[in-house]
């Protein structure tokens, strides 16, 4: 595998060709926010919180998506890139309705600790206060749409890990939802093998093991880079 | 006809309005205390699970949030139909006892002790707590710190000191530690002190006050409030007793599980505050009052040494029972030695730092009471879930509420003494707030809004035409 040099922050870096700009910029102690990024699933850039900017280009580039290239010049938190980020987490947070003092994972959430990075102390935004559903019909699980950003990640995880597809996504824009099967009450799913890999993925409070109270949930994600290397690898078919 | 509207009463938490109708010979005919504002906390609450109830109850009031914590944790228990480990129940107690002395001694100290310290005819610019620091530095000290010892008992059992979500249904999130025990046991000395000084300056001030005690809401009632099975006093789990104002048994240990049974719930235009009555007497004639002046007279003991020998020369103050809602102050005081004693009495149990603290279960029922005696009175938390445990209905009957008719008579009573014609002299408008201060109303809590709103006096013709208004800055 061949390494490319590349400009970061005016920092010179060298990395390997396969890997994303989001890998390399961890790699050398440059934190990003990222929420719809999980080491094991496949990118897809949705939540926009990790753009950067590429000399030579206008656009703004999802660093989680951007393969590196020989010679690439990369800024990470220019005036605008930091505005953006804020004003990203601030949309997420109008979007739906979000209570961290009272929320099942407060203290744990990576929602609102993204709050926190990026110094988010208020939102400048007019607060949408959609009335949302939450789908408590499943044995083990609760799934409360008022604290979902639609990273779907639960999605991917669903599909690409466990191999059953229960979970998409539904509608356009702020009506959006994620649903189980074809939009059936979670507990009605014939898909849902209730492996909770979803839960564990899920990045705020709208994915939780029921019989959790407020700041009681805590996520485990390990398990993912795990399989994925392990079947990669074929490590269990030695 | 006139009517007189009595707009702001300060240092009282929450917001309200009094208005004062005259007759036209001048006299006072009616007296209302309005509560206007509404935020409809039931509605928040509908759709979320029944788990989360207790941190987000806790939220209705800033005063006594671990009352509402701890009401909607016991009604959880209730939903999964579980008894909570006895360590639990006894962690939940301490943590209880510590709200009511802090919530005491913020009403005691801060709110009243400006009127009953340097009296209610004393210049309005110095009766604030600024005026009492300059006048008894020690005893502002020591209110000071007696309600902080409330909240670092709350700080060391739940990690936090307001809104705390440590209760929960089935027991509570962590147990106690060693260190933690030892930290409350070495301060309840100091507290302990504190509650005996201040104990004594008030009674020997209390010969000031037999105009005040006459005439502060001072008038046959029902009384009502919990008390163990032997009929002592009792704050976290008993069954509710009732007596009239001769001291007759009106009923005694009714489940408070079935409290729509006996209290009814009526509701005035004139105020968001709903105002339960006795269902067996009828409204208005069934009003009671809840708190601590009624939990005194309902009980037959209090159990603990000092407490009891306090109560024994309360009980002086008006046989069989005491009538007077002046006389809720000196029953705050009673309760925080009370308090104290139950707490070191409970730090002392063998058990304490037990570390099993949680029942497990699912919710085993779809619709529960839990009940408590809050720093104010009874408190009934009341939720139905549907499958999932998501809440479908909630109803709070909150102290406040109950004390709604009180306090009302009490207004009537006051400004039937002190209001004579059109004019309002600035020693009744203290006295008409401190006759409502004197039940400590937290009026954010029991309409379960959030918030104050600027209060005046108006005062009205007999043709409806605005003759006379004071605002209070
Ligand atoms: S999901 Fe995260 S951001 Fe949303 S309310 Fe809960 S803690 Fe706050
Ligand atoms: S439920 Fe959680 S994991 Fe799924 S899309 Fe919403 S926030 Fe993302
Ligand atoms: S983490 Fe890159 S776009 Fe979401």
């Amino acid at each position: 595998m061949s390494v490319k040099t590349l400009m970061i922050n005016g920092q010179m870096v060298s990395a390997s060709e396969d890997q994303t700009l989001l890998d390399v910029l961890r790699e050398n102690g440059i934190e990003l926010p990222t929420l719809c990024h999980l080491d094991g699933l496949t990118p897809i850039g949705a939540c926009r919180l990790c753009l950067v900017e590429l000399a030579g280009s206008n656009k703004l580039h999802p660093a989680c998506m951007t393969r590196i290239t020989e010679g690439m010049e990369v800024t990470t938190h220019s005036e605008r890139l930091v505005k953006y980020r804020r004003m990203i987490l601030e949309l997420l947070f109008a979007e739906r309705n979000h209570f961290c003092s009272i929320c099942v994972i407060n203290g744990q959430c990576d929602l609102q600790q993204m709050g926190y990075d990026v110094g988010m102390d208020h939102v400048r935004f007019e607060y949408q206060c959609p009335a949302v559903e939450v789908d408590a019909s499943h044995e083990r699980f609760i799934m409360d749409h008022n604290r979902c950003v639609l990273c779907t990640r639960c999605v991917r995880v669903c599909h690409e890990m466990e191999g059953a597809h229960t979970r998409d996504v539904m509608g356009r824009g702020g009506s959006s939802r994620i649903i189980t099967d074809l939009n059936q009450l979670w507990g009605k799913s014939g898909s849902c093998t209730g492996c909770g890999k979803c839960v564990q993925v899920c990045p705020t409070g709208a994915l939780f093991e029921k019989g959790r109270s407020a700041a009681e949930v805590v996520k485990q994600r390990d398990f993912l880079v795990y399989i994925k290397t392990a079947r990669e690898k074929h490590l269990w078919i030695q | 006809m006139q009517q007189i509207v009595i707009d702001p009463v300060t240092r009282i938490e929450g917001h309200a309005k009094i208005s004062i109708q005259l007759d036209d010979a001048g006299q006072v005919a009616d007296c209302r205390f309005h509560v206007t504002e509404f935020r409809g906390f039931e509605k928040f609450c509908e759709g979320r699970s029944f788990r989360e109830m207790p941190a987000i109850t806790a939220r209705i009031c800033g005063i006594c949030p671990v009352s509402h914590l701890l009401a909607s944790a016991k009604t959880g228990d209730a939903l999964l139909a579980v008894e909570i480990p006895e360590a639990a129940v006894r962690l939940r107690r301490i943590m209880h006892f510590g709200q009511l002395i802090q919530s005491h001694a913020l009403s005691f100290f801060h709110l009243s002790s400006p009127d009953l310290l340097l009296g209610f005819d004393s210049d309005p610019n110095e009766r604030n707590v600024m005026g009492l620091i300059a006048a008894h530095p020690e005893l502002t000290r020591s209110g000071i710190r007696l309600r902080r010892f409330g909240q670092e008992v709350i700080q060391i059992l739940g990690s936090r000191k307001i809104h705390s979500g440590w209760g929960v249904p089935g027991g509570v999130k962590t147990p106690l530690s060693a260190e933690g025990r030892e930290a409350i046991l070495g301060m309840i000395p100091e507290a302990m002190q504190i509650a005996i000084r201040t104990m004594d300056l008030y009674k020997h001030t209390l010969d000031r006050f037999h105009e005040e005690a006459r005439f502060f809401g001072s008038f046959p009632s029902l009384f009502m409030g919990m008390v163990t099975p032997s009929g002592g006093l009792e704050h976290y789990d008993g069954k509710l007793r009732i007596i009239d104002a001769t001291g007759a048994l009106v009923a005694d240990q009714l489940e408070p599980a079935r409290y729509q049974d006996y209290i009814g719930e009526a509701v005035e235009t004139w105020s968001y505050l709903k105002s339960p009555y006795y269902k067996p007497i009828g409204y208005p004639g069934g009003m009671y009052r809840v708190g601590p002046l009624a939990r005194l007279n309902v009980a037959t003991h209090c159990g603990t040494p000092l407490a009891d020998a306090e109560l024994a020369e309360f009980r002086q103050l008006g046989r069989p029972v005491v009538l007077s809602s002046f006389h809720y102050h000196y029953a705050r005081l009673i309760e925080i030695l009370f308090c104290l004693e139950k707490m070191t009495e409970l730090l002392e149990h063998p058990d304490i730092l037990d570390e099993n603290v949680r029942a497990i279960a699912r919710r085993n029922r779809f619709e529960a009471v839990g009940a408590l005696e809050a720093p104010r009175g009874t408190l009934f938390h009341h939720y139905k879930v549907r499958d999932g445990g998501l809440v479908t209905w909630v109803n709070m009957v909150i102290a406040t509420g109950q004390n709604n008719l009180p306090m009302n008579r009490a207004i009537l009573q006051i400004a039937r003494h002190y209001v004579k014609g059109d004019t309002l002299p600035e020693g009744m408008l203290n006295r008409v707030e401190s006759g409502i201060r004197a039940f400590d109303p937290c009026l954010s809590c029991s309409t379960h809004a959030q918030g104050r709103i600027p209060l005046q006096i108006e005062l009205y013709g007999a043709d409806g035409r605005l003759c006379d208004r004071v605002e209070r800055p």
